[in-house]
């Protein structure tokens, strides 16, 4: 993240809401020097030589953590960059982000490494972790130099993108694993069954003559990859879980003590196949793809009950040419940094299937899966928080985005909540410029 | 109906319109002279990323029958194979204001995304493996001939499928019409899931005698190479249509090109069931419907310009 100063500030009278540290009332919280002072009883916080931000009627959450973004760096800074791609993480209310190694070229060496963290000290407006890749040039048979790029500064590994096909590959970089730590995440998929598939393998996928992604596809390579990180004791995680079986997978290696976590998308978790009917690509084509209504009710269960700790955008920019084409030819993957606690919100918490604090949990349950620290609210630690209204309703797109793409699966929905401020690592990285024009007066 | 992107869209009143107003077509197609001044100076754009005898070439004569200029472009030679993007091919044909757009593409929905950027009335000439309408609707005119009503007529498709665009739409027309349709094949070259749209689905011709009509599919030789099928002699003893399988009161159709000796035997193609020549001669009259109901009937492009010539649209029934 970019040097800068400390935040220091007051959000007057605010409601605090941080389940994972027990934190919930009205208070004052006192930021001071980019560390949370106190959470002082409302009207009580010592305000001196500090902005005050009337906070009331307002929610102040810790601010959300991403594992899974595209910033599209190197080489596709038509599609995103590390400035653009981290002011929409801070519009989006996160105050860290995990960025992914498949670009072009691929993040596969200690020195691509130590020129993104340059680049991130230039330009980030939010912290910015990054992965390398398992295999050289994500081939999926050599392994990177994973000690290496573990020194430079990598958070950890992941083709994502492609799965690790052969199992004789992952399990050779889960022994190396050992020497270096660093978390594996993996895009589990079986090309086999995948195929030349384009979107979920079902009624609707028959109905309109599109070739199937079946569920099996996900599910079986997360069996064999669970099974895997037991026998050598690695740690993985599971991103984007999308099926039914995959919950189940996940479910049956935690019980089993397998070392594995997971994650799931804002899309996955509002959305079902049925959209694709329109086949508008640029907003819902991406992989795995959206599936059926049992998948989704089954991904909301394993966020309920744990199974699923933590829900990552797959933020995946692409060019307008790349995604104004047939279905079949589209590009995967949508935006969702700016949206995503908006969007679930309005469709989740307002619509009565989860409770606000689930949501919360989860949205900044992305760090410790990578041995990261769980942003929180607890007075001493570094500032990173979201300052919500949620009675705010806008329409997605309509003031144009952070993002240098617009391929966002919300857009033109209008949504109920609104981030104002984040600050992350302890600076203000976002104000909604609406709300610091009305704290001026 | 501004468009023909998908049988889906139609209602059956809709369905019904284009197969009267073609069989008035089959009556002019009789008479020495067979043009009609419907479409004078207006534009008919064919424009074709894969390769057609059938559908292309009556197409393009159906709006030569109605005196529309043709614009003819096939994927081969064109800037398509320079790399122009669907999106940019139609905004420089837009430059020549057509009045319909007629396309064929290797992908489902580009029809669609066509009918989004041009104010052209589009014609989806088969659009990846979604759908055919113009091929349904054509087999639909021919059953009616035959058949008079569809209602409470089963009528089963048989072979791949899975790859076949004529399946999805011809299934969606059969029952819009009041048809019953059972798909058949091995298991693989039916699309998982395809019986939530109404149909039965069997992997065996055992039951085929209830069929009053038996739809074959064509399957390409490349399926038993993708493990589709084991071979096409398996196929061929497991699904083939032949004279042992059909009974005397059964109708034969296909949509073309024929596999002879694969999911056809050679006999049944020139025996009496068989509707083959029939779809190909009302190919040509509900290609004309498509383009009268949509462009003459349907008044998406209302009056003629300022200067045109200025011919109204002769009604049907009348010397053209």
């Amino acid at each position: 993240m970019r040097p800068g100063e400390g935040a220091n500030l007051v959000l007057r009278g605010a409601t605090v809401l941080d389940p994972a540290a027990g934190i919930e009332g009205t208070h004052d919280v006192v930021i001071r020097a980019g560390e949370i002072a106190e959470l002082a009883p409302p009207g009580a916080g010592d305000t001196d030589g500090l902005e005050v931000v009337e906070a009331e009627g307002l929610h102040a959450f810790p601010a959300f953590f991403d594992p899974h973004v595209h910033l599209r760096v190197p080489g596709r800074e038509d599609e995103e960059d590390v400035e653009t791609g981290t002011r929409a993480a801070a519009a989006g209310g996160y105050c860290g982000i995990l960025a992914m190694a498949n670009t072009e070229p691929s993040v596969s060496t200690a020195a691509d490494i130590e020129a993104l963290r340059e680049e991130a000290r230039e330009q980030a407006s939010v912290p910015v972790g990054f992965l390398a890749t398992v295999t050289r040039e994500m081939e999926g048979e050599e392994l990177t130099e994973m000690a290496d790029i573990r020194a430079a500064g990598a958070v950890g590994f992941s083709d994502d993108g492609l799965p690790i096909r052969s199992a004789r590959v992952m399990r050779r970089a889960l022994q190396y694993q050992r020497l270096c730590g660093g978390t594996i995440a993996l895009h589990e998929e079986d090309p086999e069954l995948s195929g030349d598939g384009v979107m979920h393998e079902g009624p609707v996928s028959a109905a309109l003559g599109l070739a199937g992604i079946p569920s099996v596809s996900e599910s079986t390579m997360i069996a064999r990859d669970a099974a895997l990180a037991r026998y050598e004791d690695g740690r993985i995680h599971v991103q984007h879980l999308s099926a039914e079986e995959s919950v189940a997978a996940v479910r049956t290696a935690k019980a089993a003590g397998a070392q594995i976590s997971c994650e799931a998308t804002p899309h996955h978790l509002c959305l079902t196949d049925e959209q694709v009917r329109a086949l508008d690509a640029s907003r819902f084509k991406m992989n795995p793809p959206l599936r059926t209504e049992s998948d989704r009710q089954a991904l909301l269960e394993g966020l309920r009950d744990g199974t699923i700790d933590c829900i990552a955008t797959d933020h995946a920019p692409h060019a307008e040419e790349e995604k104004t084409v047939p279905f079949e030819q589209a590009a995967m993957g949508v935006t969702g940094l700016e949206t995503a606690f908006a969007a679930l919100h309005t469709d989740l918490v307002l619509g009565g299937v989860i409770d606000l604090g689930l949501l919360v949990e989860r949205l900044a349950g992305g760090a410790e899966p990578f041995g990261l620290e769980r942003p929180t609210l607890a007075p001493g630690s570094e500032a990173n928080v979201a300052l919500c209204d949620l009675s705010a309703k806008w329409t997605v797109g309509e003031e144009g985005y952070e993002s240098r793409s617009s391929n966002s699966w919300c857009a033109g929905r209008e949504l109920n909540g609104r981030v104002l401020v984040t600050l992350a690592g302890g600076q203000v990285a976002y104000r909604l410029r609406s709300f610091s024009l009305g704290v001026a007066q | 109906m501004k468009h023909l992107l998908a049988i889906e869209q139609l209602s059956r009143a809709e369905i019904d319109a284009i197969l009267d107003r073609a069989e008035s077509f089959a009556e002019v197609s009789r008479r020495d002279i067979k043009k009609v001044p419907t479409l004078r100076g207006r534009t008919v754009v064919s424009l074709f990323y894969e390769a057609s005898t059938r559908t292309s070439s009556s197409f393009e004569l159906a709006a030569k029958r109605l005196s529309a200029d043709l614009v003819s472009i096939k994927a081969a030679g064109s800037s398509v194979d320079k790399g122009e993007s669907l999106k940019d091919t139609v905004a420089t044909l837009s430059a020549y204001d057509p009045a319909a757009i007629v396309i064929r593409h290797p992908h489902a929905g580009a029809a669609q995304l066509v009918a989004e950027w041009s104010d052209a009335v589009v014609i989806n000439a088969g659009d990846g493996k979604h759908e055919h309408p113009s091929q349904a609707l054509l087999d639909l005119f021919t059953l009616r001939r035959q058949l008079g009503a569809l209602d409470g007529k089963r009528i089963w498709i048989v072979g791949d499928v899975l790859h076949s665009r004529v399946a999805r739409s011809n299934l969606i027309a059969f029952q819009a019409m009041g048809a019953q349709v059972t798909l058949c094949g091995p298991p693989a070259l039916i699309p998982r899931g395809i019986e939530e749209l109404g149909c039965e689905v069997s992997h065996s011709l055992d039951g085929l005698g209830e069929a009053d009509v038996v739809y074959a599919l064509r399957l390409q030789k490349e399926r038993m190479k993708e493990s589709f099928v084991p071979s096409i002699r398996e196929y061929a003893a497991n699904f083939q249509i032949d004279s042992r399988r059909l009974g005397a009161r059964q109708l034969l159709m296909h949509p073309g090109p024929v596999n002879r000796g694969v999911e056809l035997s050679g006999e049944v193609i020139d025996s009496p069931h068989s509707l083959i020549s029939e779809q190909v001669a009302s190919g040509l009259v509900v290609r004309m419907a498509i383009l009268y109901e949509l462009l003459a009937v349907g008044g998406a492009h209302p009056a003629p310009a300022e200067g045109d010539p200025g011919e109204r649209p002769t009604p049907m029934g009348q010397p053209a």
